[in-house]
């Protein structure tokens, strides 16, 4: 890659974005790649919204805080886009032409003449697949819906190697290191419940990665 | 729990080699507490600061503190911190905004007591309407309570100016409380490549006999001045007794100028000091000018940059020198009130237009380009 990839995800609070973030981050960090992570929310409670941002470059990232001008945008849920559970509104406020973005809806939600021919000015690129189907119907638990949408993102970008998001996976769920608050350390339990073993956990989030991409659709602009 | 062993500051600062790690800024506060020597810590939580004490009290069960409990509100903890430190053990703590405001009374009274307290201060909104988001607000009421204050730019300064805060705290010649202050999410909550000292070293215990007031002497300040306060005589020896001690604790934090110089480098870094244009930051904004730098470079501009890294004492004649050829400063912050604006205006005389902005605040993240925006304006006036 030669010029910095300015990433902005945006959720509910549970869908796992910070998580999503993180794991993110730490593979393009693993891939020799320089990465920043950071989230936003409120008060910390599911269903609310929450963003996370990462930048992935070759140098060094001086920019802190929220990705104003985002490369690509993840949406984790169609709410963001049709309750404005986002931070900035419309939800692609501030996208790069030629940007990207990847919904996780079973059907693109459906937006506004106007926001249509903004898009289509930008040259934007649209995706959206049923990441919380596919973790499901994959992962055994709709908790893997972070997973299903990392999967969406690697097959459009490829910033960052397959092998690389297992080893942040593993990092990420494997030790007993990672410190998070009250409220993700209960879903990081009942994800963990959910599965016998920790490599079974991560062979079938990583089976959900893999799923996602046979999942994207591309939806036409307008 | 690693066996560790005391190596002098300047090798854990600046010998020592380095692992880098990918961690986030409460993180690097860990790393920080692990290698301090720190006798004992106390907690309250209050985002986005709880994570940062959370995990030192991670490493308090490991072994690395001797003593750790949670208060009962901010101005228990600080009162409870200030105990500690007057009992002659080194202490550590950590809170941010309305947490900053609930424990106000206790920071005066760090400083007046001559307590080498180090206190990390993760800055959020504090004002109505509520907002748990970065803002610096809340270091303009600080700048006057007599503290120490270092600003880091990112977690790698965070980690390496707690670790200095103590040396330069304990100091017999300084020996008063430092705050490092960084801003909360943009610091605390992004995972960021940080250097850090290994785990098998960490700096020299306090010795509480260096301390220039005795500890916990009934008779003599700082405890006396609480037991049996000058004021409670009203007679002409208390008055002049408490206005000397006053002038004291502001010689204090002048001396200690050259530790800060010593341990930190400088109290203030500049690049390209001889620009027309110089921006003039602390703490994230810092970051934020690097990024309008670098475009307004493309651009072709001539532009400066200053990070104050000490905000009390205040780097006034460093300030002035790196200034000297510049016909414009902008102070870029995250706050409502500008108070960096106001510090430097102070210092710079009216002898170099000085911009007040741009500032965002209440959670705003600030673009790198309303920096460009008033990096271009000033460099075609």
């Amino acid at each position: 890659m030669n010029k910095k990839v300015s990433i902005r995800m945006s959720g509910l609070g549970g869908q796992g974005v910070v998580t999503a973030a993180h794991i993110l981050g730490s593979a393009a960090t693993r891939d020799g790649l320089v990465s920043t992570v950071n989230p936003f929310f409120g008060a910390e409670k599911r269903l609310a919204p929450a963003e996370s941002y990462v930048r992935i470059s070759p140098v060094q990232i001086h920019e802190r805080g929220e990705v104003l001008f985002p490369d690509v945008i993840m949406i984790f849920h169609p709410h963001v886009i049709t309750m404005g559970k986002c931070y900035t509104m419309p939800f692609f406020d501030g996208l790069q032409k030629d940007g990207v973005i990847i919904v996780n809806a079973d059907v693109f939600p459906e937006i506004s003449a106007d926001d249509c021919q903004a898009l289509a000015k930008l040259n934007a690129k649209l995706y959206y697949l049923p990441a919380t189907k596919v973790a499901l119907e994959v992962g055994g638990t709709e908790l893997a819906t972070n997973m299903a949408m990392l999967g969406a993102f690697l097959n459009v970008t490829k910033l960052v190697s397959v092998e690389a998001l297992k080893d942040s996976l593993a990092e990420r769920f494997g030790g007993g290191k990672f410190v998070a608050s009250g409220t993700t350390a209960a879903l990081d339990d009942v994800l963990r419940s959910k599965y016998e073993k920790v490599s079974q956990l991560i062979e079938q989030n990583m089976a959900v990665v893999e799923a996602a991409g046979a999942s994207l659709r591309e939806f036409a602009v307008c | 729990m690693i066996e560790q062993k005391v190596v002098a500051p300047e090798y854990l600062f600046n010998e020592a080699e380095r692992e880098e790690q990918f961690i986030t800024g409460s993180e690097a506060v860990r790393e920080a507490i692990r290698r301090a020597n720190v006798d004992m810590a106390i907690s309250y939580p209050i985002t986005p600061q709880s994570e940062s004490m959370h995990l030192v009290g991670d490493i308090y069960a490991e072994g690395y503190i001797k003593e750790y409990f949670r208060g009962e509100n901010e101005f228990a903890v600080m009162s409870s911190v200030a105990g500690a430190a007057m009992g002659g053990v080194r202490v550590f703590t950590a809170t941010g905004g309305p947490g900053t405001l609930r424990a106000f009374e206790a920071f005066p009274t760090w400083a007046g007591a001559r307590l080498p307290v180090v206190c990390a201060f993760m800055t959020r909104g504090i004002n109505s309407p509520l907002s748990i988001q970065p803002d610096t607000l809340e270091m303009a009421y600080m700048l006057d309570t007599g503290i120490i204050m270092l600003h880091a730019e990112n977690s790698q300064d965070l980690y390496d100016m707690i670790l200095q805060a103590f040396m330069i705290a304990e100091k017999p010649e300084v020996h008063i409380p430092v705050g490092v202050f960084v801003d909360g999410f943009f610091v605390t909550h992004t995972r960021d490549r940080v250097k850090i000292a290994p785990p098998d070293i960490k700096l020299p215990p306090y010795n509480p006999y260096s301390a220039p007031v005795p500890v916990m002497d009934m008779e003599n300040p700082p405890i006396r001045q609480m037991r049996d306060p000058f004021v409670m005589k009203s007679n002409f020896i208390s008055y002049a007794a408490h206005a000397s001690w006053q002038q004291e604790i502001l010689a204090a934090a002048e001396r200690s100028r050259r530790h800060i110089a010593h341990y930190l480098g400088s109290l203030l870094e500049a690049e390209n000091e001889n620009a027309q244009v110089m921006i003039v930051a602390s703490g994230t904004a810092v970051s934020q000018s690097r990024e309008a730098i670098e475009s307004a470079r493309q651009e072709g501009l001539d532009v400066g940059l200053v990070k104050l890294k000490s905000l009390r004492p205040f780097p006034t004649e460093e300030l002035k020198a790196v200034t000297a050829n510049a016909k414009a400063v902008i102070v870029p912050e995250f706050n409502r009130v500008g108070w960096l604006a106001r510090e430097v205006r102070a210092a710079l005389e009216a002898k170099v237009k000085v911009v007040g902005g741009p500032r965002v605040f209440g959670g705003m993240t600030m673009p790198p380009d309303l920096i460009l925006d008033e990096i271009r304006r000033c460099a075609n006036e």
